[in-house]
Parts: C-alpha cells; sequence; structure tokens
C-alpha cells in the first residue's frame, strides 16, 4: 500500500516542545475515545512539554493538566499551528 | 435515623482518597467488588448523632462503562442510588473534571461538587467562582483545600444538612441533556455519535468555564513544569530515578528495616523463644509439644515476622513517592524500556513492589489498564527477589563467596530482573500475542503527601504478609515439624529418617546435573514453597547446625561447615539460581489464583517458574563444569 503523505499534515508526535497546536481531528485509534474524553477534541490547544529521557513517550499539556502519551498514539493526533 | 449513605466519585489525582481516609480514618474496609479486582472501600463515621456510611468509588475520567472501574461506578450509582453523590474536583483542572461531572448530570445523578485543591487553583492564579458554578448546573457546590483537616471535616456539616431532592438540573444542562439525546437518537454509527457526544460536552465545559474561571494572572509556568525539568526532562532524569531508588532500598535494608528486623529477629528467636522454652520445660509438657511450639510455631512464625519492618518500609517510601506524584513520572521515564519486554511504563511500580514481596506486587498489578499487562505483571513477579529470598541469598553467598558475597547477591537480583524482562517478552509473543496494551498517562500535579493515606496504604499493602504469618505460615510450620519429626513407625529423633528426608531424597533426583542432589536440598527445595526464608531454617535443621537464625555471621561459619560437605561453589551458586526462580510461595500462588480468578493460572505460575529455575540452574552448573568451576 502506498503512503500518501500530506505535506500540510501535521502530527502531534512531531510537534517541537515548547510549541502550542491547536487539535484539528483524531485518526481512527483504540484510544481516540479515550484522548476525547480527557479532553483532547478538536479545537483544542496542546502544548508540547517535552519527550521522556528516552525519546518516548511525550509530555504535553491540555486544559491546564498533563498528559503523557506515546508517539505511535500521538501521531493519530492531527494539529495544526496555533495562530 | 437511617444511616446516611454518601458516595465519593471524582477523576484520579483530585485528593478523593485523601478526602476519604481524613473523613474515616481507620474506620474503613477494603474489600472487592464482585467479580472484579477492583478495590471497594467503605467507610464509617458518626457525625451529629447521624451515622454516616460512605464508599470511596474508583477514580475514572469518564464513565463510558469501557473498563471495570467505570462499569462499577455507573452501576453504584444508578442501583444503589447513595443518598448523596460527591463530585470531587480538583479545582486547578477543573476543565477536564467536568466532563465526568456533566456525564453524572445526564444520568440525571444529582451530585454535591466538591472544589477540591482550591488552594491549588489560586496559587496558579485561578479565580473560580463557586456560586456561579452553582447556579449554572443547579447543583450545590462546596469548596475545600487539599491536606486540610479543617476543611475536609467541615463537609461532614454539609453532608448532614444538605438534601438532595431539593435540587435539580437548571436548564442549561437540560438543554444539554435533550441535545445528547437528539444525537443518541438520530441515525450514524454508534461510535460517530459518542464522539460527537464527547465534542458537545467539552463546548459547553468551555462555556462554563468562560463564566466561572477567571484566567488573568494565570503563571506561565507552574512550580509542578519547573520541577519536571529536572526529575523528567533530558538524561539527568535517570540517573536521578537510579538515586532515589537506591535511596528506598538504603532506607529499607540499611538505615530502618533492617536495624528493627534484627532487633525483632533477637527478640523473637532468641529472648521469646527461650523464655517460653524454660516456661514449657518447668511447666514440664511432653517433649513433643514443646517442640512442635518452640521449634515448629515459634521458629516458623518468627522468621516471617522478622521481615515484617522491611516490607512495611519499602511500601512506606513507595507509597510516599507515589504521593508526591514521582511515580508518575517514573512510569513515564520507564516506558521504553517496559515496552521492549511487553509491558508499560506503569508495571513498574508493582515489579518495584516485588522486591519487598511479591503478594502486594501481584496485587499491585491491579492498577494496569489492560488485561494482558496484569496477567504478565502477575506471571513474572515471582522471578524477582523478594525479602525472603534475599536471606537465603546472603547467607548462602556469605558461605560459598566470601571474598565477593555482595556481588554474588546482586548476580541474583540480575539474574531474577533478566529472566522477568525474557518471560514478559516471551509471554507477549506466545499467550498474549493478540491483546493490546496502550500508555495514556496524566503527570499529576507534584503534591506533599497526605501523611494518613501514605501510612493507610501501607497498612492496607503490608497487613497482607501479617496475615500470611499468622494463618499459612503457622499451619505450614506445624507440617514441616510433623514432617521433620515423624516417619510411618512415629516420632524419630534422627530427621535423617523423618518423612522430610524421604520427601527429599524422592525429588532430589530430579536436580541430578544440577549438582544438588542431596535429601537435605530437595527437603529444603519443598518447604521453600511454603516461604521461601523455610529454605535456609530448614538447612539448618537438616545440617543440625542448631539455631541458624541468630546472625549471619555466625550462621555463616557454621553453615560452612555444614554445607562445605555437599556443596562445591558451583553447586551452591546453581541452588541459588534455582531458589531465586522456581515456584512462588504458596501465599504468592493463592494471590494469583485470587487476582486472576482461575485455577489455571495457578498451576502455570508453579509448573513454568519451577521449569525455567530448573533449566537455567542446569546451565549454569553444566556450562560453569564446562569453562573449569
Amino acid at each position: 500500500m502506498a503512503i500518501v503523505v500530506d505535506k500540510n499534515r501535521l502530527t502531534l508526535n512531531r510537534v517541537h516542545p515548547g510549541s502550542s497546536v491547536k487539535i484539528e481531528y483524531l485518526e481512527q485509534s483504540p484510544l481516540k475515545e479515550r484522548l476525547m474524553s480527557m479532553g483532547l477534541v478538536p479545537g483544542t490547544v496542546i502544548k508540547v512539554l517535552r519527550s521522556a529521557p528516552l525519546g518516548d513517550p511525550m509530555a504535553i499539556s491540555v486544559r491546564s493538566y498533563n498528559l503523557s502519551l506515546r508517539l505511535n498514539d500521538a501521531e493519530k493526533i492531527i494539529v495544526a499551528p496555533k495562530v | 435515623m437511617a444511616t446516611l449513605s454518601i458516595a465519593l466519585t471524582g477523576n484520579p489525582n483530585t485528593g478523593k482518597s485523601t478526602i476519604f481516609n481524613e473523613l474515616t480514618g481507620i474506620r474503613q474496609k477494603i474489600g472487592n467488588w464482585p467479580g472484579v479486582t477492583v478495590d471497594k472501600k467503605m467507610g464509617y463515621v458518626n457525625h451529629k448523632d447521624r451515622a454516616i456510611s460512605i464508599v470511596d468509588l474508583p477514580g475514572t475520567y469518564s464513565i463510558n462503562a469501557r473498563s471495570p472501574e467505570e462499569q462499577i461506578v455507573i452501576d453504584y450509582l444508578l442501583n444503589e442510588r447513595p443518598d448523596i453523590v460527591v463530585d470531587v474536583v480538583d479545582s486547578s483542572n477543573i476543565e477536564r473534571n467536568l466532563f465526568l461531572t456533566l456525564q453524572l448530570l445526564e444520568h440525571r445523578i444529582p451530585v454535591l461538587i466538591d472544589l477540591n485543591m482550591m488552594d491549588e487553583a489560586t496559587k496558579r492564579g485561578l479565580k473560580i467562582s463557586s456560586k456561579k458554578l452553582s447556579e449554572l448546573i443547579g447543583m450545590p457546590v462546596v469548596e475545600t483545600v487539599g491536606r486540610s483537616n479543617k476543611s475536609t471535616r467541615k463537609l461532614l456539616d454539609i453532608f448532614t444538612s444538605t438534601v438532595m431532592n431539593s435540587y435539580q438540573n437548571s436548564e442549561l444542562i437540560e438543554k444539554h441533556i435533550n441535545a445528547v439525546e437528539t444525537i443518541r437518537a438520530g441515525a450514524g454509527e454508534h461510535d460517530i455519535k459518542e464522539e460527537k457526544i464527547i465534542s458537545l460536552r467539552y463546548d459547553l465545559i468551555d462555556k462554563i468555564i468562560a463564566v466561572i474561571v477567571d484566567k488573568n494572572g494565570v503563571a506561565s509556568t507552574t512550580t509542578t513544569e519547573k520541577i519536571d525539568r529536572f526529575l523528567a526532562n533530558g538524561f539527568i532524569a535517570l540517573p536521578i530515578l537510579l538515586l532515589l531508588l537506591y535511596g528506598v532500598f538504603e532506607i529499607t535494608f540499611t538505615w530502618i528495616g533492617q536495624p528493627i528486623a534484627d532487633f525483632l529477629n533477637f527478640a523473637i528467636n532468641t529472648w521469646f523463644s527461650g523464655i517460653v522454652d524454660d516456661a514449657l520445660s518447668t511447666i514440664g509438657v511432653a517433649a513433643w509439644l514443646q517442640s512442635l511450639v518452640v521449634n515448629g510455631v515459634i521458629a516458623g512464625v518468627g522468621s516471617v515476622l522478622t521481615f515484617v519492618p522491611l516490607i512495611f518500609t519499602l511500601f512506606f517510601c513507595l507509597s510516599f513517592l507515589d504521593g508526591t506524584g514521582y511515580m508518575a513520572r517514573v512510569a513515564f521515564i520507564m516506558d521504553p524500556i517496559m515496552r521492549r519486554a511487553g509491558l508499560t511504563g506503569k508495571g513498574v511500580m508493582p515489579l518495584i513492589m516485588g522486591f519487598g514481596c511479591g503478594v502486594p506486587a501481584i496485587m499491585g498489578a491491579r492498577a494496569l489498564d489492560s488485561e494482558k499487562d496484569r496477567m504478565i505483571s502477575i506471571l513474572v513477579t515471582p522471578f524477582l527477589t523478594c525479602g525472603a529470598k534475599l536471606p537465603v541469598m546472603a547467607l548462602f553467598a556469605a558461605v560459598f563467596f566470601p571474598q565477593n558475597a555482595s556481588n554474588v547477591v546482586f548476580v541474583m537480583y540480575i539474574i531474577g530482573i533478566v529472566m522477568a524482562i525474557i518471560m514478559a517478552k516471551v509471554l507477549t509473543v506466545t499467550t498474549f500475542k493478540d491483546k493490546q496494551s496502550s500508555f495514556l498517562l496524566e503527570l499529576p500535579p507534584y503534591r506533599i503527601p497526605d501523611m494518613k493515606t501514605v501510612l493507610l496504604e501501607t497498612w492496607d499493602k503490608g497487613k497482607g504478609y501479617l496475615v500470611k504469618a499468622g494463618t499459612i505460615i503457622f499451619a505450614m510450620s506445624v507440617l514441616i515439624w510433623f514432617l521433620s519429626n515423624y516417619n510411618l513407625s512415629g516420632p524419630t529423633d534422627e530427621m535423617t529418617e523423618s518423612f522430610l528426608a524421604y520427601l527429599g531424597a524422592a525429588i532430589s533426583h530430579l536436580f541430578t546435573f544440577q549438582g544438588f542432589d542431596t535429601w537435605q536440598a530437595g527437603a529444603a527445595v519443598i518447604t521453600g514453597v511454603v516461604a521461601k526464608e523455610a529454605v535456609i531454617s530448614t538447612m539448618g535443621i537438616l545440617y543440625n547446625v542448631g539455631d541458624v537464625a541468630d546472625d549471619t555471621v555466625d550462621a555463616a561459619n557454621q553453615m560452612m561447615t555444614a554445607l562445605g560437605g555437599s556443596f562445591t561453589a558451583l553447586s551452591a551458586f546453581a541452588f541459588m539460581v534455582f531458589t531465586q526462580l522456581y515456584s512462588p510461595c504458596v501465599t504468592a500462588l493463592g494471590t494469583i489464583k485470587k487476582e486472576t480468578g482461575r485455577w489455571k493460572w495457578l498451576f502455570f505460575a508453579f509448573a513454568y517458574t519451577t521449569a525455567v529455575a530448573w533449566v537455567v540452574s542446569l546451565l549454569v552448573y553444566q556450562i560453569g563444569r564446562l569453562i573449569g568451576f
């Protein structure tokens, strides 16, 4: 299967620490409903805090609390730079 | 008047359990919810002549009934209809917390909202109006601050004076419920509709927040964030983690736990045992009874009791660290390593407990998200060097490797850890290969732990060990005493002719290729299944060393002569490896049955660990011989 890379598509795992982004949408995944219940719904602003010392998982700040998730789960979250 | 029933609900990390502990203190009962391994915490308190019962429901982010915890919360609230449902909200994190609140209101469950941690919210520059929140949703709202006895006790006054029937959802909430019901009744896939409803809830939350929270003056960097730049960031985080864990083990095994354990050992095995022995001699009871009490019961139960200080100290340290919020960072840092073994970062905490005692470690696996993570964690815990294996390792190392004793003990720890990792990986790719595991973990704000909660948790985790000393070990001490003092023709003075000697001789053939096929070793292996520490006391008795438990150095000297004849350094090493890895003790096996609900897993845990131990000790002995030890 060919993988189509959309140049305009930014996923959460590629966002640099310190940057804030806005959630566009979430791709289907077993975690999707849990992520949304914890406040990661389209339109929500996320600040990327850091990667764990060994590179994975990552820590984000969302709705005034901190959450950690693995990079391959973060890849399912499509974001846009916060204007 | 009838008992007033209160149910506490709320997200994890809101201080809900602290409130529960503060209100009920030691008047609480921890049990199980029927059919699932989730703690059920009930507490009782009298206030102004009113009997109040409080249940601390599991902390959940939502009540979608996707996990056993969520199922328990919603079932309990809908079926039991408690007089007051308290929704404990972390004010510094009010947005996400209100999600659960809205779900409760959608079920038309009236809630008393407790805006907890108000002090933290204020410190972060958030001004929250509880009055406006109450007006907007139609429910009563109270404020409390974290870790304040006074502020929490005030809740009791509110409980006895609040009549929940007099409150109902506001128009705003009813309109929201209508919108939710319209989506549910409409066309479309279930999941898509649920996602729409989730977005709808956060839309409403955003509106509510805009009215009730004044975010002017919010500090851009929180204290937690500043601490995390040290503790969870870059490569400095790893050495800090190791240092902290090293500190925990130092406190447990050197500074506090061990000195108390040594004292207890003296008090029970020398002082108390001596007094009872003299007393029984004076009264003139039968010799067999005196022997049963002194050598069987006191020695057996005493050997377990002396580990109690070690275990309680370790659990106190771990509960304390957990209370600060640091354990979530340990999971965050360790996740990639644990993941390689097929586990998740959250599995670190129960495994660390396994160095104290396997029983709470196996029970601690409850906190893990998926069935697969729980099972693997439960099945690999027995490989770790628990507090009861440590004295066996220490003694054998002192006897056979006097120059390198602590290094050899350290190697045993490593062998246990490595086998746990390898078997976790093997179980992941064989038995549980289709099961998903995920890692989504809140990093809660750093807090100073509530001492009452830390102590209650320590007690809750450690008490299983006391129960074990009082029940199983008591019974088994009697059994082993009987087996080692009797044979088919009745009592025998020669232990070499006892039941235990025959049994030991029978199974010793299994260890021909491991170099320790003596009946004494065989008997020690049998008693070791009862309790690992029994390996030493059995050998002490069988080699007629006398009271080996007195102190390690003397015992080592005595053991040296006794063991030297039947073990070489290499076969002793193989025996240590076998003891490190083989079957968990009966208490741990019983816990495995209880936690998994199936006998199958008890037998599996017994058989596969013993098989692994047999193979690894064989390899150690044979390879060791080849390379000339």
